[in-house]
């Protein structure tokens, strides 16, 4: 009787935006008077990030600081039409969007720029900082408030951009499969390590240590926490939760967080990761998504960091004490049979 | 049951309310006074989100009944806002991106503040210990347990501790 | 791509929405109301399985706040299903149950009151006269001829390729010869997964209100994770024009998937329309834990062909969704797990069958990681296994089938952007795992490159 350490590991794709693709989103940019760049969309914000992620990716393709930059989302009314957020496509589709939206905007803001500064519009550049400037010569330029105070009241032009992105819907050939079922894919890779207590069947998760590739991290902080929050669920799916404790039966299904375990602040293990980006050829600046995948990977590699601690096979989830138990059990009933 | 007059000090300042006996804190709170900064994620007092502090102690709002609170000091998070920025430990959470939904955070702060008012710099044990009523499905509580140890050096300095 | 000098894209800029939260004053749907705002509550089926033979409301009606009670009769289109937008069909979910209830949890009637206390004395006092029915709950046992049969159609999984006037009782791909390489191989390595199914659990539960307008709109503040998807299917449901309706939203206390249903929507709103009053749907905690969809349950049968070097030369998976009572989103889940459930591997035969099997369970819909979840825990599972009947490191097992670029999937895709590899290299770099030379040459550009022997 005691405890016993095991190490496993995961290695684990996930694919970008809606399967089948058909999953359109769009985004409209404006400049007001204030040189302020609107970024109206429809798209939902559950916790990951979305309105920062895409006020730096229009920033970024606009030009234009961030602070300059306001998403104002999400109002069927005034937005126009986004598929959802969900499928790890968010970022990769509206980002798209907002892309094309701001080459748009920015064509219009080189040819109001090309009229006051008087060049043409290919020797024009923005610097980053809220100033449009001839190349070669930045102290010839124009601040982006009085390019839009220009753009309004001097060239009646709008400084705005449409943008949309479609992947097209792909179909399934029904013989053999044949599909396109992603814009990309990311991957990762977990280790884990546990400590497994062979007289209870409880499992502790010592770390969960991982790699990621997707394409490119906007925000490594928001990409950070979805790793954190992501892998702490993987945990759970992996060891606790379930709204059918008797599975397949539906007897005791629990009706709140007293029953159903979500793991608290002390079941947190450490946490590690590292991330690379090897930029995809479709995603906004290379972005290929992280939101999903990060639950996946933990799953595995604590399933088989168990069988590496104590020698069974935890096929069924989650990976109670008790299964852990009877699993236990077998294999010793099985081992006496095999010394007889 | 009849309504009746519940007086208490809300946020420093004295209110009357009148409500069924047994109603509870939260529902008052949010609904009768349209005070939302505290949350409603399970009604069953088991997720924290509603915490609010009654004499300085984290109190569930949601197990609360309002009769409980009578002559009381209560905090809830829209208390500790200032008028201008963010107290120290909003800006904890602000800037260590402890924070993602959102739902959870109310209540986290409002455990924060009880927790480093009795015990000014906490190990993360302590930490862990006193959130340990308050679940966040989102953050994975690394940036959380983080928060809280950057508010404490916010709210009293580092301590010559590097 | 070569490299970009990027100002603020890569920075770790403060959230947008940061200040708002640490405040409390972002708004979130229940933190919403109206000045003669009505509450709504379920009565809701206590049985898995059950023909309805009558509700009676009389004793609710008495209930001090009582407004009234909605049945289907009162929903336009009752029958539908989610992703009839994006042409699955067909509709098979009714809003409010007509004859028959399906699972337990199942919204039969909905109570409008007054008060949240008044809305919820009265659905606890309407009474329905049920006759249960044998129900079943695995996903093996549905598809056997004596089970109950849950669907109009006659079967319990989803039909598929329906568009291609075909009726496939799976999802179907089929690359090479299985068998011929099974009877090639040195191992056979079997085995069986089972995924539990799970709730997303967020920490804000799904809800919505709903307002009428002067100018007879309807304004729908909710914490939907697809507004438009929600509002399109809403309209389609109540039968009105789509501009009809105005969706605000955005903030989402949470989603992991669970809030890309339409379930609490159309139901408001129709209460909205009959009372012309605001109307508040917010599911308990309660409900969010035993009556919103899950993360569907999902068993998974392998049989792995391997040689004694590691390479895996087939792969046969049948594998079985439980969507439980009705689609959401599962048969598109199913899909997405078909195409992925041979892994990030490059396994010259492939053979899958995976079902869409209804049960009498509450419904199970999109969550994190659709579909490819229980794919990936099944497969790295898998992995491990092989390498443990062959003897092999499992990481070196990994590296020999990882996929290459250039690879064809067993979907028939080229591979485009693997790199599977380089990222089991960093994991390893990360833990000290000790990575021999021959897979330190390996990459995912080159197959030749570094092949060991
Ligand atoms: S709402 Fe009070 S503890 Fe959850
Ligand atoms: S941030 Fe979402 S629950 Fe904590």
């Amino acid at each position: 009787m005691a405890k016993h350490r095991g190490v496993g590991m995961a290695a684990v794709n996930y694919p970008t935006g809606m399967n089948l693709g058909g999953d359109p989103s769009q985004a409209l940019i404006h400049a007001t008077t204030t040189g302020t760049f609107v970024i109206t969309l429809s798209s939902t914000d559950l916790g990951q990030g979305l309105k920062t992620v895409i006020a730096q990716i229009g920033a970024e393709a606009l030009g234009v600081p961030f602070e300059n930059v306001l998403i104002d989302t999400a109002d069927t009314d005034t937005g126009p039409h986004c598929m959802g957020t969900f499928a790890s496509r968010a970022t990769h589709r509206v980002g798209n969007a907002v892309i094309r939206a701001a080459e748009e905007a920015r064509k219009v803001m080189f040819e109001v720029a090309s009229e006051e500064l008087e060049v043409a519009p290919e020797d024009l550049e923005t610097d980053g900082q809220g100033n449009i400037r001839v190349k070669g010569s930045p102290e010839h330029s124009i601040n982006i408030v009085d390019l839009a105070l220009a753009a309004h009241f001097k060239y009646g032009k709008t400084i705005s951009g449409r943008g949309m992105y479609i992947k097209p819907k792909s179909e399934v050939d029904p013989d053999t499969g044949a599909m396109d079922p992603d814009s990309t894919e990311a991957h990762a890779c977990t280790v884990a390590e546990v400590e497994v207590d062979d007289e209870t069947g409880e499992v502790k998760v010592l770390s969960i240590k991982s790699a990621y590739e997707i394409g490119r991290q906007v925000n490594p902080k928001l990409v950070e926490g979805q790793i954190q929050g992501g892998s702490l669920m993987g945990m759970a799916h992996a060891l606790y939760e379930t709204t059918a404790p008797y599975y397949p039966a539906i007897d005791h299904a629990p009706g709140g967080f007293n029953e159903y375990i979500v793991p608290g602040p002390q079941d947190q293990p450490e946490i590690e990761s590292v991330v690379l980006e090897y930029p995809s050829v479709n995603g906004p600046f290379g972005v290929k998504g992280v939101g999903e995948m990060t639950a996946n990977s933990p799953i595995p590699a604590i399933i088989n960091a168990i069988h590496d601690a104590v020698g069974v096979w935890i096929t069924e989830l989650p990976a109670t004490p008790e299964k852990i138990l009877r699993a236990l059990e077998e294999k010793r009933k099985e081992e006496e049979r095999g010394a007889e | 049951m009849k309504p009746k007059i519940v007086s208490f000090t809300l946020n420093g300042r004295p209110v009357d309310v009148m409500v069924r006996p047994m109603t509870t804190l939260q529902n008052v709170l949010r609904r009768q006074l349209e005070l939302t900064a505290t949350k409603a994620g399970c009604r069953q007092g088991s997720c924290g989100s509603c915490t609010v502090l009654v004499n300085g102690e984290p109190m569930a709002a949601c197990l609360l009944p309002i009769e409980d609170v009578e002559g009381q000091e209560v905090l809830t998070l829209e208390g500790i806002t200032p008028l201008h920025g963010l107290h120290p430990i909003q800006e904890a959470f602000f800037e260590n991106f402890a924070v993602q939904c959102g739902y959870c955070t109310p209540g986290m702060i409002m455990v924060t503040k009880a927790l480093l008012e009795r015990e000014p710099r906490p190990d993360e044990a302590t930490i862990r210990e006193a959130l340990s009523g308050n679940l966040c499905r989102c953050t994975g509580y690394q940036a959380i347990v983080q928060a809280v140890t950057d508010a404490a050096d916010r709210l009293h300095g580092n301590g010559g501790v590097s | 791509m070569t490299k970009q000098l990027l100002n603020v894209v890569g920075q770790s800029v403060h959230r947008r929405d940061g200040m708002g939260h640490v405040t409390g004053r972002t708004t979130f749907v229940d933190d919403i109301q109206f000045r003669d705002m009505l509450y709504l509550k379920m009565v809701r089926s206590p049985v898995p399985h059950a023909r309805i033979r009558g509700i009676d409301f009389s004793e609710a009606e008495k209930v001090p706040g009582f407004v009234r009670a909605l049945t289907h009769r009162d929903v336009p289109k009752n029958i539908y299903t989610i992703l009839c937008l994006i042409g699955v069909g067909p509709d098979e979910e009714p809003v409010l149950a007509e004859d028959r209830v399906l699972y337990k949890g199942e919204q039969i009637a909905a109570v409008v009151a007054e008060s949240e206390e008044a809305a919820v004395e009265a659905a606890s006092r309407v009474v329905v006269d049920l006759e249960e029915l044998p129900a079943v709950f695995d996903v093996e046992e549905a598809l056997k001829p004596d089970a109950p049969v849950l669907k109009p159609w006659g079967t319990n999984y989803f039909i598929y390729d329906y568009e291609y006037g075909q009726s496939n009782p799976c999802r179907k791909v089929r690359f090479g010869d299985v068998e011929k390489a099974f009877a090639e191989a040195d191992y056979i390595v079997e085995g069986r997964y089972q995924m539990s199914p799970i709730e997303h659990a967020p920490t804000e539960t799904t809800g919505c209100v709903v307002k009428p307008e002067p100018d007879g709109r309807y304004t729908v503040y909710t914490n939907t994770q697809a507004l438009f998807f929600t509002l399109d299917n809403s309209a389609l449901i109540l039968n009105i024009p789509f501009n009809k309706l105005h969706f605000v939203g955005g903030t989402v206390g949470g989603g992991f998937g669970g809030k890309v249903d339409v379930i609490v929507e159309p139901i408001a709103i129709l209460a909205a329309m009959k009372t012309g009053r605001p109307v508040k749907y917010v599911f308990s905690r309660e409900e969010e834990m035993r009556c919103s969809s899950t993360r569907g349950a999902w068993r998974m049968y392998f049989k792995d062909g391997v040689m004694k070097d590691g390479r895996i030369i087939a792969r046969k998976v049948t594998t079985y969704a439980d969507a439980g009572a009705y689609n959401r989103h599962t048969p598109y889940a199913v899909t997405k797990h078909a195409a992925n459930v041979a892994g990030p591997y490059s396994i010259p035969n492939v053979w899958i069958d995976a079902y869409c099997v209804y049960t009498n369970r509450q419904p199970g819909s999109a969550m994190r990681g659709f579909g490819v979840t229980p794919a990936s825990f099944a497969v790295e599972v898998q992995m491990d296994r092989i390498a443990h009947t062959i003897g092999m490191d499992p990481w070196e097992l990994r590296f020999i089938n990882a996929y290459r670029n250039g690879d064809v999937r067993p979907h028939r895709k080229v591979v485009e952007d693997a790199t599977l590899i380089e990222t089991m290299k960093a994991a390893a770099q990360l833990v000290g795992k000790e990575l021999p030379e021959h897979l330190l040459a390996m990459n995912s550009w080159d197959r030749e490159g570094g092949h060991h022997g």
